[in-house]
C-alpha cells in the first residue's frame, strides 16, 4: 500500500534545491523524484518558458494535436461528509438533490446531443443516496450511448469497483485533496473522508478492480502545492510500478468560491499551477492531465497545447442543472461557462483537433447476460 | 508491387490517422503521402456515423482503411473490436494492436498471438503489431498472420530503427511481408528500413506531429521510394574497413 511522505520532508527537501539541479533536471531524458523536485522549486520559477517548451514537445510528441473533451454530470448534492472547502458539505444548508436514474439519463442525453461522448459521473458521499447499487444500473443504462464513463464518487471497496468495471465505468478519479496529512485533519470536520488513510489507498483499490485509468490530484489552495506536488509525484510512481496496465491521470483543481464561503489556505497563482503541470508533464509525459471549467477561459486557452490534454467544456456543477439552468445549489462555481462548440472553436484556433471519442464501450462489454438482465 | 493477402499497394508508406491538428490537415498529408493504406483506432471513430471526422474526409476509393485495435489490454478486448469494427462495415483486414502498459504502449506477446489465431480461424486477415522477436514473427505466421509488424523503437519515440538487428532475422525469415511500425521518426529511419529489406513501412507520429506535415508526408514518400529502390538495385555489403575501388590485394605473386 502507499505510504504518503513526511510532508514537511517534501517541503525541506524541495526547497533545498538551486537552479543547477533544474538545468540538470531540463537536460535529462526520464526524470526521477529528485529532477521532479527541482521543477516543483521555488528556483525554477526563472525557466517557467523552457519548462513550457518541453512540456509542449512532450504533449504533443505523446498525444498529438489533440485534447479530449468530456463533460461532468452531476449525479447529488447529497454528502455525510463536513469538508470545509466544499459546497456539498453537511453543515451547509442548502436544496439537495439526488437524480432519479430518469432523469440522470435525461441529462445524460442532454450532454450526449451537445456532442459528448466521454462523461464524468459526480456525487457527494452519501452511499443511501448514490451506491455503488446506483451506479451500477445508471452505468449499466448509459454505456451504450457513451464511449467513456468515468466516475469521481465516494471511495468504494475493490470488489465494488470491479462491479462498476464489468458495468461500464472506465475510469475513476479519487483526489486525495491533501497530501498534508495535519491539514487534511483540520479541514476533514466529519465524516468517512475523515479517514486520510482509506482514501490514499482508493486509487490502488480501483486498480486492482481493473479499472482502465485511474485519476488523483490535490485540492490547491489547501497546503504548500509544491509538496503536494512532490507527493503526486511518489503516488504516481508507486502506481505506475505496482498497477502497470493502467492509466493514470492527474487534475488540478484551484478552490473556487463555493457555499459555505471558505477562504484558501494557501495561495497558488496562475503562475504556480502552470509550474506544476509542467513539472508533472516533465516527470511523467504519458499522464494524462485535465484542466476543467474551474479555471477562466483566458488560462485555459493559453494553456492550450503547453501541457493539458483533456479539457471540459459547458459544465455545471448542480445535479439537473443541463436541463433546468435554473436549478441552484452547485458544488462550486464554474469559470470558463463556454459551450462545447465555443471551447472547441478556440482549440481549432490553436491548431489542435477537439476529440469528442477517444474509447469505445465495446472494451468492456464482455458480459452481454448481464447487461441484458439490467 | 507488395501484396498482403491477395491485396496489391502500390505505395509502400502505410499511415496512421492519429494526433493530427485537424481532420482537414490528416486528409492533406496522407494525401501527399501517396499512402493507399491507412490504419484508424477504432476506439477513436464511430463507424456507424457517416459524419465521423475522420472517416469521412478520407475517400473509400483512396485509401484501404486497416482498423487497428489501439487500446486493448488483452486478446479478447481485441478480438470483439475486431468483430464489432467487421459488423459496422469496417471490412475483415485488422491491425492487431494489444497492449496492455498504457506508458510504453508496447505489445503483449502471449495476447497478441493468442488473438492472431481466434481472429484468422474468425477469417480476418490479420497484422499483427508486435515487438522485434523473431521467433514470435514466425509464430504469428504459423498462426497465419497476412504479415508482420514489427516495432522499430517504441510508439511515438522517433528513435528509428533501434531494433535493427532482430528486424534483420526477421526479414530475412519471414514468407510474410514485414511492415516496420512504430517509432521511425525521420525519412532516414524509413529508408534504413526499406533499404534492409522491409516490404513497408508505417509512420503516424512523425507525420502528424510535424511543423508541415503535408511537406512531411512528402518526405517520407521519397524516403520510402528511394529506401526500396535501394534494396532493389542490391547495396554494397559494410565494411569496416576501407578497400580501394581497383583492388590489388597484395596477389601479385600469383603466377597464373
Amino acid at each position: 500500500m502507499f505510504v504518503a511522505p513526511d510532508f514537511q520532508q517534501l517541503r525541506a527537501r524541495i526547497a533545498a534545491l538551486g537552479p543547477e539541479a533544474v538545468e540538470r533536471a531540463l537536460a535529462k531524458g526520464r526524470l526521477d523524484l529528485d529532477d521532479l523536485a527541482a521543477l516543483l522549486s521555488p528556483a525554477a520559477e526563472a525557466f517557467l518558458p523552457q519548462l513550457a517548451r518541453r512540456s509542449a514537445q512532450l504533449t504533443s510528441q505523446r498525444f498529438g494535436n489533440v485534447i479530449q473533451l468530456y463533460a461532468p454530470l452531476y449525479l447529488s448534492s447529497f454528502c455525510t461528509n463536513r469538508c470545509a472547502y466544499c459546497g456539498f458539505s453537511a453543515d451547509n444548508a442548502m436544496s439537495r438533490r439526488v437524480l432519479s436514474f430518469a432523469e440522470a439519463e435525461a441529462e445524460a442525453m442532454i450532454l450526449h446531443r451537445r456532442g459528448f461522448n466521454h462523461i464524468l459521473l459526480v456525487s457527494g458521499e452519501a452511499p443511501a443516496k448514490v451506491g455503488v447499487e446506483y451506479l451500477e444500473t445508471l452505468a449499466l443504462r448509459l454505456r451504450d450511448k457513451f464511449a467513456a464513463i468515468s466516475i469521481e464518487v465516494q471511495p468504494l471497496a475493490a470488489d465494488e469497483y470491479a462491479r462498476l468495471f464489468a458495468a461500464g465505468i472506465t475510469s475513476v478519479a479519487v483526489y486525495q485533496e491533501t497530501y498534508d496529512r495535519a491539514v487534511y485533519d483540520r479541514v476533514h470536520l466529519g465524516g468517512k473522508k475523515r479517514d486520510f488513510d482509506y482514501r490514499l489507498a482508493t486509487p490502488e483499490r480501483a486498480a486492482v478492480a481493473g479499472l482502465r485509468e485511474v485519476g488523483i490530484g490535490a485540492l490547491l489552495g489547501l497546503s504548500d502545492w509544491r509538496a503536494e506536488g512532490l507527493a503526486m509525484g511518489h503516488h504516481l510512481s508507486y502506481l505506475r510500478k505496482e498497477f502497470w496496465r493502467t492509466g493514470l491521470t492527474v487534475s488540478f483543481p484551484r478552490i473556487r468560491p463555493a457555499e459555505g464561503g471558505f477562504a484558501p489556505l494557501a495561495a497558488v497563482s496562475e503562475r504556480d499551477l502552470t509550474q506544476l503541470i509542467f513539472a508533472l508533464r516533465l516527470f511523467d509525459p504519458d499522464l494524462g492531465l485535465y484542466l476543467s471549467t474551474r479555471e477562466e477561459a483566458r488560462y485555459r486557452d493559453g494553456m492550450l497545447g503547453l501541457g493539458p490534454n483533456r479539457y471540459s467544456a459547458g459544465s455545471c456543477t448542480v445535479p439537473g442543472g443541463y436541463g433546468d439552468t435554473e436549478a441552484s445549489g452547485a458544488q462550486f462555481e464554474i469559470d470558463d461557462q463556454r459551450s462545447l462548440d465555443a471551447v472547441s472553436v478556440a482549440i481549432r484556433a490553436k491548431g489542435l483537433d477537439p476529440v469528442r471519442k477517444d474509447w469505445d464501450a465495446i472494451f468492456q462489454q464482455q458480459d452481454q447476460g448481464r447487461r441484458l438482465a439490467a | 508491387m507488395l501484396t498482403i493477402a491477395g491485396k496489391t499497394f502500390r505505395s509502400r508508406l502505410f499511415t496512421g490517422t492519429g494526433k493530427f491538428s485537424s481532420p482537414q490537415v490528416m486528409q492533406a498529408a496522407l494525401t501527399a503521402s501517396g499512402s493507399e493504406m491507412v490504419t484508424v483506432a477504432l476506439r477513436r471513430v464511430d463507424l456507424h456515423d457517416p459524419a465521423d471526422d475522420i472517416m469521412s474526409v478520407l475517400a473509400r476509393d483512396h485509401f484501404f482503411f486497416l482498423p487497428n485495435t489501439a487500446g486493448a489490454r488483452n486478446a479478447s478486448e481485441a478480438v470483439r473490436l475486431a468483430k464489432l469494427a467487421e459488423s459496422s462495415g469496417g471490412g475483415n483486414w485488422v491491425k492487431l494492436e494489444v497492449t496492455p502498459d498504457p506508458r510504453t504502449l508496447l505489445p503483449d506477446p502471449v495476447e497478441t498471438l493468442a488473438a492472431t489465431g481466434e481472429l484468422v480461424k474468425a477469417g480476418f486477415v490479420v497484422l499483427p503489431y508486435m515487438n522485434a522477436d523473431p521467433i514470435l514473427a514466425l509464430r504469428l505466421q504459423d498462426a497465419g498472420a497476412a504479415a508482420v509488424m514489427p516495432l522499430g523503437s517504441p510508439i511515438g519515440t522517433n528513435q528509428g530503427v533501434l531494433t535493427r538487428f532482430q528486424v534483420a532475422i526477421i526479414i530475412e525469415q519471414a514468407r510474410v511481408p514485414v511492415v516496420v511500425d512504430a517509432g521511425i521518426g525521420a525519412p532516414s529511419h524509413a529508408a534504413e528500413a526499406m533499404e534492409m529489406g522491409a516490404d513497408a513501412v508505417l509512420v503516424n507520429t512523425a507525420i502528424a506531429v510535424a511543423g508541415d506535415p503535408v511537406r512531411m508526408a512528402q518526405a517520407f514518400a521519397k524516403a520510402v521510394e528511394a529506401g526500396r529502390e535501394a534494396y532493389e538495385a542490391g547495396l554494397g555489403a559494410r565494411r569496416s574497413e576501407a578497400e580501394a575501388s581497383s583492388p590489388q590485394a597484395g596477389l601479385d605473386f600469383l603466377r597464373e
